[in-house]
């Protein structure tokens, strides 16, 4: 069985403007031991898609669509306090921004301990030894549980945010960006971090970035969003090297690539569209430039390349014809 | 490792103190402070005071060598009843300060963030206590509760916390928007463990700093209350002190050694808390702090 399966999800936000159509039709799937990266400008709705799963969405979210299956069981319609069970203990989260998502007059081993005593029914004592042996895997000094935030080094406090992510053995963990504002050394040991613990404790990983260049050593699978869909999704392999739409083609040549000739890294021409009037057809058309009539009716199906690859274009792969 | 760590904790509390040292208001009111609550801890002890005890010496005696401030219109010492007093006035300020300190981090908590109706009611409910006249609302309320000395801690205690709630309730507002709350809700934490173990420690220097500042504020109201005869008159306080010697006509008569040590009494107190409190604002919120 899946640990992780989404089906045509449909999450909108509710706002005086409108209604933001966040995330509109996203489906995926995520095996046991896999990681998978979610990428995609501001605003696509990486977040939101994330948010969804352990139900942590602003006030004017709502789910409206589409069903959550945590190891075969749908979750995107159990009550709060149901679901409030499974955060932490099946679903955990490694938040953006380990600056400032530790209490800074608080030890951390004591906001590791409070996450432990809060999901399992254990003493505080036991609670603080296991917040030991999960810094001694995450590579930091046991020691120092005692110390504050203020102690801690950027890194060593999203290892810190890392242990606590795995304080109850979750099944699933959520990345929200969680490697930005840290230095790309940082950042290597913070992913390798990850991979090696993804594969030793066998739990799917999502990893949030819009940063398509940390993905590619640590994901099994990536999807690439844009405005509330998925555009493509498939192996890291069937990402970078095959890749068949158009907007996936566009974000990867607008990163530079170090094995490749010398090219400047080209832009994506335009803005993100609105979502709460999105464009009719494709929603990428009008920013493509092989867009032709079609495009602009009709909302191109998922089309399967390979098993595990499909990607939503009427023209696929249209750009490696002209080369 | 961990003695590194502990070396740094030292030299934070070090750096503390040799701010402190500094501070010149801080160390004034500490000194003047510390005076009165030994005078009025162990002076007792030494010099035991006896309201209901009358003509220990003559009315109205000036300064002796048998009774160094003189003796007040019943023929009681004056010096005792000053010691015995500071105990009662001290003892007033530090529980109407308990008081008055949790009404107003409770209600500010809680209504910072919980926010919307909570805040609404919570704040309404503030502005009432900030707007109305103080000392008439006291004065009606130690009216009808009666004059006892816990009825006065009670009466200060809850007039006093409007202030304390407006600030704590604006950085509520401020802590709660922080990651780290969303994290901690995300981990599945409730309200109340938020408020208490994540948000009462980063609002707690505010408090610290509003607590001394309250004190002075209760020992000069349980002073006023006292002198207009409102005092518990079992109990000698230099409240009640002041309202004796007004009424004896002390002033009047020229009877300085009654009415004057209570007065200073006072003054000196409540101006050490004052100095303490702005010192400890000084210390613990940098953005004060002479580079």
């Amino acid at each position: 069985m899946e640990l992780l399966k989404i089906n045509n999800l449909k999450t909108y936000f509710e706002i005086s403007a409108g209604t933001v159509k966040a995330v509109d039709g996203v489906s995926f799937s995520l095996n046991y031991g896999e990681s998978l990266g979610l990428v995609g400008e501001s605003g696509c709705g990486k977040t939101t898609t994330a948010l969804s799963i352990n139900r942590l969405l602003p006030q004017e979210g709502k789910i409206l669509g589409g069903e959550i299956l945590l190891e075969g069981r749908d979750i995107s319609k159990l009550k709060e306090s149901e679901i409030k069970k499974l955060r932490w203990n099946e679903i955990s989260m490694i938040f953006q921004g380990a600056m400032n998502a530790l209490n800074p007059v608080m030890k951390i081993g004591d906001q590791i301990a409070e996450a432990i005593v809060l999901h399992k029914k254990v003493s505080y004592k036991e609670a603080i030894k296991r917040s030991k042996e999960l810094f001694e895997l995450v590579e930091l000094e046991p020691e120092r549980i005692t110390n504050y935030p203020h102690e801690f080094s950027g890194g060593m406090k999203q290892r810190a945010m890392i242990a606590m992510a795995l304080a109850c053995d979750p099944k699933l963990i959520i990345g929200d960006e969680p490697t930005t504002a840290l230095d790309v050394m940082v950042q290597a040991q913070i992913l390798n971090l990850l991979d090696k613990l993804r594969k030793e404790l066998n739990m799917g990983i999502i990893i949030i970035t819009h940063d398509l260049s940390i993905l590619g050593e640590t994901c099994d699978k990536i999807a690439v969003m844009y405005a509330g869909k998925i555009a493509e999704f498939g192996t890291v392999e069937d990402i970078y090297n095959n890749n068949m739409h158009p907007y996936t083609n566009k974000l990867l040549s607008s990163f530079p690539n170090i094995h490749k000739e010398k090219i400047i890294p080209e832009p994506i021409e335009g803005v993100p569209p609105d979502l709460i009037n999105p464009p009719s057809g494709c929603r990428f058309h009008p920013r493509c430039p092989y867009a032709q009539d079609i495009c602009a009716k009709e909302e191109p199906m998922m089309t399967k390349v390979s098993e595990g690859h499909e990607y939503a274009c009427h023209f696929g792969g249209v750009f490696n014809e002209k080369e | 490792m961990s003695s590194i760590k502990r070396e740094m904790r030292k030299k934070k509390l070090q750096e503390f103190f040799n701010n402190f040292k500094q501070n010149k208001m801080g160390i004034t009111g500490a000194a003047i402070l510390s005076f009165f609550i030994l005078a009025s801890v162990f002076g007792p002890m030494i010099f035991p005071f006896d309201p209901m005890e009358f003509g220990v010496a003559g009315p109205m005696e000036p300064p002796s060598s048998s009774h160094i401030l003189g003796t007040d219109d019943l023929g009681r010492d004056i010096f005792r009843n000053l010691l015995a007093g500071g105990r009662v006035s001290l003892m007033v300020g530090v529980l109407a300060t308990v008081i008055s300190m949790f009404l107003g981090t409770t209600i500010g908590i809680v209504s910072g963030y919980f926010g919307k109706k909570t805040d609404i009611i919570l704040m309404r409910f503030t502005d009432f206590f900030l707007v109305i006249p103080w000392l008439p609302l006291v004065l009606v309320l130690a009216a009808i509760l009666g004059t006892s000395i816990w009825n006065i801690i009670f009466v200060i205690g809850i007039t006093s916390w409007a202030g304390t709630a407006r600030v704590v309730r604006s950085q509520t507002l401020s802590i709660k928007e922080r990651p780290f709350v969303e994290r901690i809700r995300a981990i599945g934490a409730d309200d109340k463990t938020i408020m208490i173990r994540h948000i009462l420690p980063n609002v707690f220097p505010l408090v610290f700093a509003n607590t001394i500042l309250i004190s002075a504020v209760a020992i000069i109201s349980e002073t006023t209350l006292s002198f207009l005869g409102l005092g518990d008159t079992t109990r000698p306080s230099w409240g009640m002190m002041l309202n004796y010697a007004f009424e004896s006509g002390a002033a009047s008569t020229g009877a300085y050694w009654y009415f004057l040590p209570p007065g200073i009494c006072v003054v000196l107190v409540v101006l050490s808390f004052t100095f303490l409190g702005y010192a400890f604002d000084e210390i613990l919120n940098p953005k004060l702090r002479r580079r």
